[in-house]
């Protein structure tokens, strides 16, 4: 079997691996599917979808109902938990076979933990965690004209170029980057979870998607590592991705941690079920579990309201919330740099204004 | 048994983010911080050499200033630095630098017992690729988002955080691990003794001479012309509008927005 990557005319069709946990497709498979839709489109190819796992073949249809045109099963009982060894071995060997032109994977801790090692073994480029993906020169440009301060009239761009454009952002997000991986194939990305937008479920589609099913070899000598055992924390799940309605804390609320946290809790309710977030700060005190963390090392969300009490808006806060529908931002200094992206701003302080705000939205919603 | 801790010299992004009038990043003005996660394998390393008496070596590649993050480590307890540094290496992608790190800790010499540890992911490209693509390079195993560490003999056992949960891994030494930040990992303070001797330790520098020959660097996939990604343009996100700051009393501010959000029928 030859393989060069740098072969790049022999490779063909976009490719998203599907992740599975405890035999159930995961909410980042359905985005990818649907943004590799968009993808093999604008490219005039296909859309496969791989997933790996042990007695999966069944959840498989439902991701042709997001677009895909076929999926290629991998069935082993080692795939049935998360080994990189075992994954890295399987993926890598379909994709030497295959050579798919552009390879997608969720940006969760185990697409991040694969990725690298696979693009490192099938010596080509990977960008991590994109937050937007175009293969349409056009379409690029488009997304530049609204989403970049840059001024596109006075620029020119190989309008034929068919790599894949891949943006993310750099520098707590302070700046974005546009990376392509011109000379080597596949293409490899990693995609941020909660960012790309799903597609309508169409069973339709989902029936007339190819299932293959693929021979796996996995022998002892692959396996360095072995899963002991898997601990599910019981701690409540905190949906931020979903959420409508996120109040977060910052390190405003030292001088009452638990107070603080309480008061956004009560006003997330009050909004309506709500739930609550924090920056950077206030998880690495360890005053909220890391699953609570915004920005951009935590989550980007983009609820329909977002609530920022004490914090004060570094960028890489503001990466991971700046495109809530409406932010409502209260902090004691009025030169917080998150009053810059908020709809609303109060200054003041949050222990005395939000208990006054939890009364008067109680208010309204008797009245 | 020797730990080498991967490390890397970042600008601090959790303050206020200076930018160039050509929209680059104006590092000169922020302050160079050890990356907060490579803090957490420092950390890990210098509890396994209390506990065995092992050798903890750190390694960075870097412009020639970040020795003096090497001293500070060797000054929190580590034994020795590498510090691996050419023009030639300028702007690798985390490819290219995973080929050359790999390159060097071959040539270092990578025993039976030894482990590499790294930080899970570096604040200013948040990429997380290095340290998997250097186990890869070394043929090693790999257990990344550590927040536990213990060994016996060759075995090694690693909890792995999930998003969910965690798991238990077993892996065999030598093997990589990423570590990330955790409330039970407090990175120790460099002590007075550390200080005073952080000169007189060893710290080797490779540079491309040193490296170029080794069998595990491609020369062609290495540096800013090489490396297999490329920046295609770069830009700063249009900013947001400034919004209302609402006047008055904190009540008549409550009030004014509440009315407001009822307008527009958020609440």
């Amino acid at each position: 079997m030859s393989f060069n990557s740098a072969d790049i005319n022999s490779f063909r069709d976009i490719w998203v691996f599907c992740e599975q946990r405890d035999g159930k497709l995961v909410n980042t498979d359905f985005e990818l599917i649907s943004e590799g839709r968009k993808l093999a489109d604008e490219r005039g190819s296909k859309l496969v979808g791989i997933l790996l796992g042990h007695e999966v073949k069944d959840i498989a249809k439902e991701l042709g109902g997001y677009g895909a045109d076929k999926i290629i099963v991998c069935d082993h009982p080692e795939l049935r938990l998360y080994t990189t060894d075992a994954y890295a071995k399987v993926l890598c060997d379909v994709v030497m076979e295959e050579k798919p032109e552009v390879l997608l994977i969720g940006a969760t801790n185990i697409g991040r933990d694969l990725g690298p090692r696979c693009a490192a073994r099938l010596r080509t480029g990977l960008t991590a965690d994109c937050t937007h993906l175009d293969i349409d020169t056009k379409k690029y440009v488009d997304f530049l004209a609204t989403s970049s301060t840059l001024d596109i009239s006075s620029m020119s761009f190989p309008m034929e170029d068919t790599n894949l454009k891949m943006t993310r952002p750099a520098f707590g997000g302070h700046l974005m980057a546009t990376i392509i991986c011109p000379r080597f194939r596949p293409c490899m990305s990693t995609v941020r979870p909660g960012v790309m937008k799903k597609s309508e479920f169409s069973q339709e589609k989902a029936e007339v998607c190819q299932i293959v099913m693929r021979h796996v070899e996995l022998s002892a000598a692959d396996l360095k590592t072995k899963v002991v055992n898997v601990v599910k924390e019981a701690k409540k799940m905190v949906d931020l991705i979903g959420a409508d309605i996120i109040v977060s804390v910052g390190r405003g609320i030292s001088k009452d941690v638990e107070g603080g946290i309480k008061l956004a809790e009560k006003l997330a309710d009050a909004f309506g079920n709500g739930v609550v977030g924090g920056s950077r700060a206030v998880i690495d005190s360890g005053w909220l579990p890391s699953d609570h963390q915004v920005g951009q090392t935590g989550k980007t969300v983009h609820p329909k309201v977002y609530v920022a009490l004490g914090i004060s808006g570094a960028i890489q806060h503001k990466a991971g919330m700046q495109d809530s529908e409406l932010i409502i931002a209260v902090n004691k200094d009025e030169t917080a740099p998150i009053f810059d992206c908020a709809d609303y701003g109060i200054t003041g302080d949050l222990f005395k204004v939000v208990p006054l705000m939890i009364e008067a939205i109680k208010e309204t919603q008797n009245a | 048994m020797r730990i080498y801790v991967c490390v890397k010299q970042v600008p601090d992004t959790s303050g206020k983010v200076a930018v160039n009038p050509d929209g680059t990043l104006n590092r000169a003005s922020m302050a160079a911080i050890i990356n907060p996660d490579d803090m957490s394998a420092i950390e890990q390393a210098l509890k396994l050499k209390d506990a065995t008496g092992c050798q903890v070596t750190a390694v960075t590649m870097g412009p020639p200033p970040a020795e003096g993050m090497l001293r500070e480590i060797i000054a929190m307890g580590a034994d020795d630095a590498v510090l691996i540094s050419a023009r030639e290496f300028g702007g690798s992608d985390t490819f290219a630098t995973s080929q050359i790190i790999a390159a060097a800790i071959h040539k270092l010499g990578l025993g039976k017992e030894d482990m590499i540890f790294c930080g899970r992911q570096a604040i200013d490209g948040d990429t997380a690729q290095v340290g998997p693509q250097i186990a890869e390079k070394l043929n090693i195993p790999q257990v990344t988002y550590a927040t536990g560490i213990k060994k016996s003999e060759n075995l090694v056992l690693v909890k792995r955080m999930l998003e969910d949960g965690y798991m238990m891994i077993e892996v065999q030494a030598p093997c990589l691990i990423t570590c990330i930040k955790d409330k039970t990992i407090k990175p120790r303070y460099m002590t007075l003794n550390g200080i005073m001797e952080c000169y007189s330790k060893p710290l080797e520098v490779l540079n491309y001479e040193a490296l170029k020959d080794e069998p595990l660097i491609e020369l062609d996939t290495i540096g800013l012309k090489g490396s297999p990604t490329n920046i295609f343009k770069s830009f700063t996100p249009p900013q947001k509008g400034v919004g209302i700051m609402l006047q008055g009393t904190d009540k008549e501010k409550v009030d004014d927005l509440v009315d407001r959000l009822q307008k527009k029928h958020v609440i």
